[in-house]
């Protein structure tokens, strides 16, 4: 006990504003974007759509550390992308607060864009079709009748968005680093105290993962039973 | 004003062929589920594109595949009352009603719109309530105040009746005739169901696996349908091969029977049909009489139905009568019938005609 009370004195707390910074950042980004590649993959033609479903999910199939190879053969300085960034914007991703967005992003975009997708196939067409013969406007009835409709799967995307950016690690260490108080997330603070012996501060690190992920996991169940309040479903 | 439509698209194993003109008043396109009218509707309304065609409003182009216009729904002015009438269920009623309303720019307007029509369609008191909270007329009421709020020149109606059981569907249909006598535009109803149609259309277009016949009055196809299938999806139970031997008399296979029928516009026919409750008992020597063997005898809610065959017959007849009347046949009597000359329908087929 005196030596849990030890541990929290002295403990930077620098890596849980990190992850909570990266996973909100992360999960604004990936909510619109995911959104809106959701609409568009959905109007596709049956074939390209396959293909271009295929690449968004991508990154949830694929081992995190092959994502990060990826990121880093596209955003590393000595390589012409990351290059240019650098040189005309001052734009660094590798080794910086930013590369821990890009990596979180990346991975947890297919989870939102692949429930927002499910959730508007399921909205009835007859309800476009009538928000259209009304003379609404496409972006009104999205706004206004398909979001609404599929409020919870878009809800439910979202939480589990930010639950994925939060934790993420193999996409990060490579692109970000370790850089404490920079880019050191939580799940690199585990994995390095680990690594030094260090079992006692990894496990508050471990706990502090495990409140925020279940604090989570409730709340989906909250969302997934109010659902929509004046809508019947089974 | 009148819809003028002709229009064909590939559907799943068939293709839609379409062509008819709708004026003013009530028109039905009636057909067996399947048969395309929904689509119809929906190429009409522009929330579906046929593959060409034509499509006309009171002198408006709104579907030309020739001149490639394709306006959207937005722009047709044309309502659409949908079979689960499609009320948004996450607004309220008046909201859902102000949907309806979303070409008026105007604030004040709108509001004051709004007010009317739920007045109109008695809808006080239900403003606030979200589609859930209502009962099926209250629903029906809303989606047709929501499609009448914009003001369109022409309204569709898709099976509105379908899906109500038979006590609330006579009140409602009562409520969307009036409706409809009020609508000063063109009005087309897709129906399955010949009495519906015969009770609310004043001109009917028969659809026969997604090709149609010519309009006509919607009396004339109940009295006088002139091919068989409009003859089969009006109500007709006895329609079976005939030859034509001399004008009046009809050779009919099936049934084994030469019949006297009337000699007038008979040309082409290849059917001859007789509605059941035609076909009554009679005494031996009258006109088209024949001795029938009774097969079954099935009772139906005010009638009784016979299956009687002709003697040497392959295939029989069905009569229709009411209860009192039919009250001492046994299966297995032989009784005469008569098949009355001005119930005998010559009829052509439509498939083979093409």
């Amino acid at each position: 006990m005196e030596q849990l009370i030890e541990i929290l004195k002295s403990l930077d707390f620098s890596p849980l504003w990190i992850s909570l910074k990266t996973g909100l950042v992360a999960t604004v980004l990936c909510f619109f974007l995911g959104i809106w590649t959701a609409r568009w993959v959905m109007r596709m033609k049956k074939r390209p759509k396959a293909l271009v479903d295929g690449l968004l999910t991508l990154p949830m199939v694929l081992p995190p550390t092959v994502a990060g190879f990826f990121l880093l053969l596209i955003f590393s300085l000595r390589r012409p992308v990351g290059e240019f960034l650098y040189a005309s914007f001052s734009i660094k991703v590798v080794q910086s607060w930013l590369g821990c967005i890009v990596a979180a992003s990346v991975i947890a975009f297919p989870l939102m864009y692949r429930n927002a997708r499910a959730a508007f196939e399921q909205v009835d067409i007859e309800l476009i079709y009538a928000g259209r013969t009304l003379g609404m406007t496409e972006r009104r009835i999205f706004w206004r009748v398909v979001l609404p409709s599929a409020g919870p799967g878009v809800v439910s995307g979202t939480i589990l968005t930010f639950a994925r950016a939060l934790g993420e690690y193999g996409a990060t260490s490579m692109l970000a680093g370790n850089i404490a108080g920079k880019t050191g997330t939580i799940s690199q603070r585990i994995a390095m105290v680990i690594q030094n012996g260090d079992y006692a501060t990894a496990g508050v690190w471990v706990a502090v993962i495990l409140i925020i992920s279940f604090v989570i996991v409730v709340l989906m169940n909250v969302f997934a039973d109010s659902r929509l309040k004046n809508v019947k479903r089974w | 004003m009148a819809l003028e439509v002709d229009i064909r698209k590939q559907l799943n194993g068939f293709t839609l062929d379409v062509a008819f003109t709708a004026d003013t008043g009530v028109t039905a396109l009636l057909g067996a589920s399947g048969s395309g009218k929904s689509m119809t509707l929906r190429c009409i309304a522009g929330v579906e594109r046929p593959d060409e065609g034509k499509i006309v409003l009171d002198g408006q182009v709104l579907y030309d595949s020739e001149k490639k216009i394709n306006l959207p729904p937005q722009k047709r002015r044309v309502g659409y009352l949908f079979q689960r009438y499609a009320l948004f269920p996450n607004m309220t009623v008046l909201q859902n009603i102000g949907a309806g309303l979303s070409l008026e720019r105007d604030a004040s307007v709108r509001k004051e719109k709004q007010r009317s029509l739920l007045t109109r369609f008695h809808l006080e008191g239900l403003e606030a309530r979200y589609p859930r909270e209502l009962s099926g007329g209250q629903m029906q009421r809303v989606a047709l105040c929501r499609m009448l709020a914009g003001e369109p020149e022409a309204i569709l109606l898709d099976e509105p009746f379908a899906a109500l059981d038979s006590y609330l569907r006579w009140q409602l249909e009562r409520e969307v005739r009036n409706t409809l006598a009020e609508f000063s535009g063109v009005s087309l109803l897709v129906s399955h169901d010949r009495g519906e149609v015969y009770r609310m259309s004043g001109r009917v277009c028969v659809l026969n696996a997604g090709s149609s016949e010519p309009v006509v009055d919607t009396s004339k196809l109940f009295e006088r349908p002139k091919t068989l299938q409009s003859a089969l999806i009006s109500g007709c139970k006895n329609c079976a091969h005939a030859e034509l031997l001399s004008p009046g008399i009809v050779r009919v296979p099936d049934w084994n029977l030469e019949l006297i029928c009337e000699p007038s516009g008979a040309g082409g026919a290849t059917h001859v049909g007789v509605r059941a409750h035609y076909i009554l008992p009679c005494a031996p020597d009258a006109e088209n009489a024949v001795r029938c063997r009774i097969l079954d005898i099935t009772d139906d809610v005010f009638s009784r139905v016979l299956t009687l065959l002709p003697p040497g017959a392959a295939s029989p007849l069905r009569s229709e009568l009411d209860k009192e009347r039919s009250k001492d046949f046994r299966v297995g009597d032989e009784v005469c019938f008569v098949l009355p000359k001005e119930a005998i329908m010559l009829l052509g087929d439509a498939v083979e005609n093409e």
